[in-house]
This record gives C-alpha cells, sequence and structure tokens, in this order.
C-alpha cells in the first residue's frame, strides 16, 4: 500500500520540477518539457507490447488461459499508452514543426504501432472459440512484435527524419542532458512505470480471480 | 540430420507440386491476383492521363499495384484448404515445416508471375525511364520475398477466422508498411538514375526482414497449423 501514496506523491513532485525548472532543451524551448511524459508513455507502451509477446509465448507453452488474459490486458495498456505518446507527440510537432502529423520516420512508427494493436483486436473478434482465439492472436502478437525492433531503431536511421535523435543519447551512447534534466527524466520514466506495473496488477488479480470464478475453485 | 534435410525439401516440393497443380487445374488464384493487378494497373494510368510523373510517385504507384495484387490472392493458399475441407488431410500427411515451405514458394510464384506481366506494362504505360532496368528488378525481386514472407504466415491465421479477406490486408497492413516504405524510396532513388551503391542499406534493411520474417514464421507456423 504504501509504495501507492509513494506514487502519486513522486509523479506530484514531478510534475512540480517540470515546470519549474528550466526547459530541458534550449533551442526548442518551453515546449521541451512534453519531453518528461511523452518519452515514458513511449517506452510504456513498446513495454507493454513486449510483455504482451512475452504471454503470449508462454500461452503457447503452457496452453494456460491466464496468460491469454494477460497478454491481452498488456496489448490493451499498450493501446492506451501508445493514444497517449501519439498525442503528446503530435502538440510537439505542432509547435516546433509546424504541423501535427508530417509521417516522419517517428510517427510513422507509432501509427503501425496503433495499427498492430488495431490488427490484434480484429483478430480477436473474428474468431469465436476461446481457445482457437488465444492460440491464434498469440501467434500474431508474437509475429508483429518481431518487427518493433525494426521500427525502434532501424527505420528511423535510414528514413530522413526531424525527430529530435540527440535528446537522450548522442551517437557515442552517451547522455546529452545535464544533471537536473536527467534526474527528473528518469524519475518520470520510474514513476509511469510503476504507475503500469499498479494498473496491470489490478487487472492480473482480477483475471485470477474470474477464471477461479469460472471453474468454481471459489 | 542430412537425410532429414534432404526429407524438408522433397516434401515441401511434394506439398509445392500438389498446389501448383490444383492452381493449373482453375486458375482461380492467378486470375484473381493478375485481373486486381492489371485493373489497379489500368484505373492508375487512365486516371493520370498523360500526366508527366516524377520518380517519387512513380515508385510509390508501382508498390501500391503490387501491394494490392499481393493482398488480393495471397491468402487464397491457406483459404482454399479450409474451404475445400482439406487441411485436416494435408495435417495428417504432412509435416508443418513442409506445408509451409510449399506454400511460401507457391505464393513466390504466383507473384513472380504477376510481376512478370505487370511490371512491363506499368513502364509502358507511365513512360517511365528504364536506364536502371537491372536493378529495378533487384529491388523488385526482394520485395517480392519480403512481401511473401511477412503474409505467408498471416494467411494462416486468417484462413481460420470467420472474416478472411478483410482480415488479410488488416493483419498484413502494419507487418508490410516498413517493407513499402523501403521498397518506395529504393525504386524512387533507382529511378531517379541513381546506382545502386546509393539503396545498399535500403537492400540490406529488406533482405534482414525477409530473414528475420520468414525464421519467426517456421517458428510460429506449428501452432497456427494445428489449431
Amino acid at each position: 500500500m504504501w509504495w501507492k501514496s509513494l506514487i502519486f506523491l513522486a509523479m506530484s513532485v514531478i510534475i512540480w520540477f517540470s515546470f519549474t525548472t528550466p526547459a530541458p532543451q534550449q533551442q526548442i524551448g518551453e515546449a521541451s518539457r512534453i519531453f518528461y511524459y511523452h518519452i515514458p508513455q513511449a517506452w510504456i507502451c513498446v513495454i507493454a507490447f513486449a510483455m504482451s509477446a512475452y504471454f503470449s509465448i508462454k500461452y503457447l507453452r503452457k496452453r494456460n488461459a491466464l496468460n491469454d488474459d494477460l497478454a491481452v490486458e498488456s496489448a490493451r495498456l499498450g493501446l492506451l499508452f501508445c493514444i497517449l505518446a501519439t498525442v503528446t507527440g503530435a502538440i510537439f510537432a505542432k509547435v516546433t514543426w509546424g504541423a501535427f502529423w508530417n509521417w516522419d520516420p517517428r510517427q510513422t512508427s507509432i501509427f503501425i504501432l496503433l495499427l498492430i494493436y488495431g490488427a490484434y483486436f480484429a483478430l480477436r473478434s473474428a474468431i469465436e472459440d476461446e481457445e482457437r482465439r488465444a492460440a491464434l492472436s498469440s501467434v500474431y502478437a508474437i509475429f508483429a512484435f518481431v518487427t518493433v525492433p525494426f521500427l525502434v531503431f532501424v527505420l528511423p536511421r535510414i528514413v530522413p527524419s526531424l525527430h529530435p535523435t540527440d535528446s537522450v543519447i548522442n551517437k557515442d551512447l552517451k547522455f546529452t542532458m545535464g544533471l537536473q534534466v536527467r534526474t527528473i527524466f528518469f524519475s518520470s520514466l520510474t514513476v509511469f512505470t510503476l504507475i503500469f506495473v499498479w494498473i496491470f496488477n489490478i487487472l492480473k488479480r482480477y483475471h485470477i480471480i474470474r477464471r477461479k470464478m469460472e471453474t468454481g475453485t471459489i | 540430420m542430412a537425410d532429414n534435410n534432404a526429407g524438408l525439401v522433397s516434401k515441401s516440393l511434394a506439398v509445392y507440386v500438389k498446389d501448383l497443380r490444383l492452381e493449373l487445374r482453375t486458375r482461380s488464384g492467378l486470375n484473381a491476383i493478375f485481373m486486381f493487378g492489371i485493373t489497379t494497373l489500368a484505373l492508375v494510368s487512365f486516371s493520370l492521363g498523360q500526366a508527366l510523373l516524377e520518380p517519387k510517385v512513380l515508385g510509390a504507384l508501382f508498390w501500391i499495384i503490387i501491394f494490392f495484387s499481393a493482398m488480393s490472392g495471397l491468402s487464397q493458399v491457406f483459404v482454399r484448404e479450409e474451404e475445400a475441407q482439406t487441411a485436416l488431410t494435408l495435417r495428417l500427411t504432412a509435416d508443418p515445416d513442409a506445408v509451409f515451405w510449399g506454400k511460401l514458394i507457391f505464393n513466390l510464384t504466383l507473384l513472380i508471375i504477376m510481376a512478370a506481366v505487370i511490371t512491363p506494362l506499368f513502364f509502358i504505360l507511365t513512360d517511365a525511364p528504364t536506364a536502371g532496368a537491372i536493378n529495378f528488378l533487384l529491388i523488385l525481386v526482394i520485395g517480392i520475398i519480403d512481401l511473401c514472407a511477412a503474409t505467408t504466415l498471416v494467411a494462416a491465421i486468417i484462413a481460420k477466422s470467420s472474416v478472411k479477406g478483410a482480415l488479410f490486408a488488416v493483419l498484413s497492413f502494419p507487418i508490410l508498411i516498413p517493407i513499402l516504405i523501403a521498397l518506395t524510396l529504393a525504386s524512387e532513388k533507382i529511378l531517379a538514375g541513381e546506382s545502386i551503391g546509393e539503396i545498399s542499406k535500403l537492400l540490406q534493411f529488406l533482405i534482414a526482414y525477409a530473414v528475420i520474417m520468414i525464421t519467426a514464421s517456421v517458428m510460429l507456423f506449428k501452432y497456427v497449423w494445428q489449431e
């Protein structure tokens, strides 16, 4: 229980500092503050995707229906954070490049992630048999996840881009941020991850209880 | 081990020959893919009239035509098995790896035949520059391999669902976008008269993508096939 109050406190402190300290990027100015929120959201989006693939692999190995539930919930949370990251990214794009959407490689990547999540749920709704639905959507989740490294790491480097590439890590893999910015950024990343873990845990407990009730063990 | 591999090759070929024979009997898949390609091509050419197109537009149009033709025919290979209710027999007589490779080669054949007709027609109708024709051919072959590598497993998945046709495009599209972007960029550069060295990075990307897609498909296919 105590760590949940801590999340609340930490998030408040982060919000406070993210607006009162000097802007993280001098050239972009005030708009660059969105970076404290946008990157953690994009990060959670990829993490959720990885978790969905992980539970899908587990499902195919053990054929335990709970793993399928968890894969779906990860995908659902991933979709939520994916939408948040897309929206905050579009706002940032409007302020810095003048248009909400301009098919920058990063925007293309996140758009593809949205489409994959959409396709995943479309597939699930098209299969009636529960076991078959679980197995086939697991295969698709794993198959689609294989493309993520290409989207995140390869595509932005072979297609011309406007996205700030050296905002976190530059070409020599060194941090380009100052100590203050770095502290706020990593605190934000940690707290966002904790919130994700919290929501996910609630959903997990719900599904465990639901499955037990279905089989009549409670 | 060597024996086993030889077995896989001949079994895959057996599945391939079976599909080819079925296809030659009705030509349903080939007809669909052909007519779709020609219709799209005609529509593009007709609506553009005599406009002189830049390489950028030409590259994009070409891959849109290939993409839609592929989407119209590549799922047939598994849908047909389910509809004729022959999937169960095939499951009993052939191992999953052989089925996958057989179907993959069959899809490759379909697309190669389609592209062999559509590509010259495209160059004639749009009056595209033919200076880099050999490089363009290289991109085309790699592109077709990529398309089949990414869609064969998806075709197997959707064959088991209730809304087959629409779902095939929906599930394939996100996986194909990275390929289509790279192919469009590469074609654009070749049509603009640049050398093959300019697109080596893109070609590496495309080859790596195909290898990974095929590897993942081979590992996952048995779970789909046994459903």
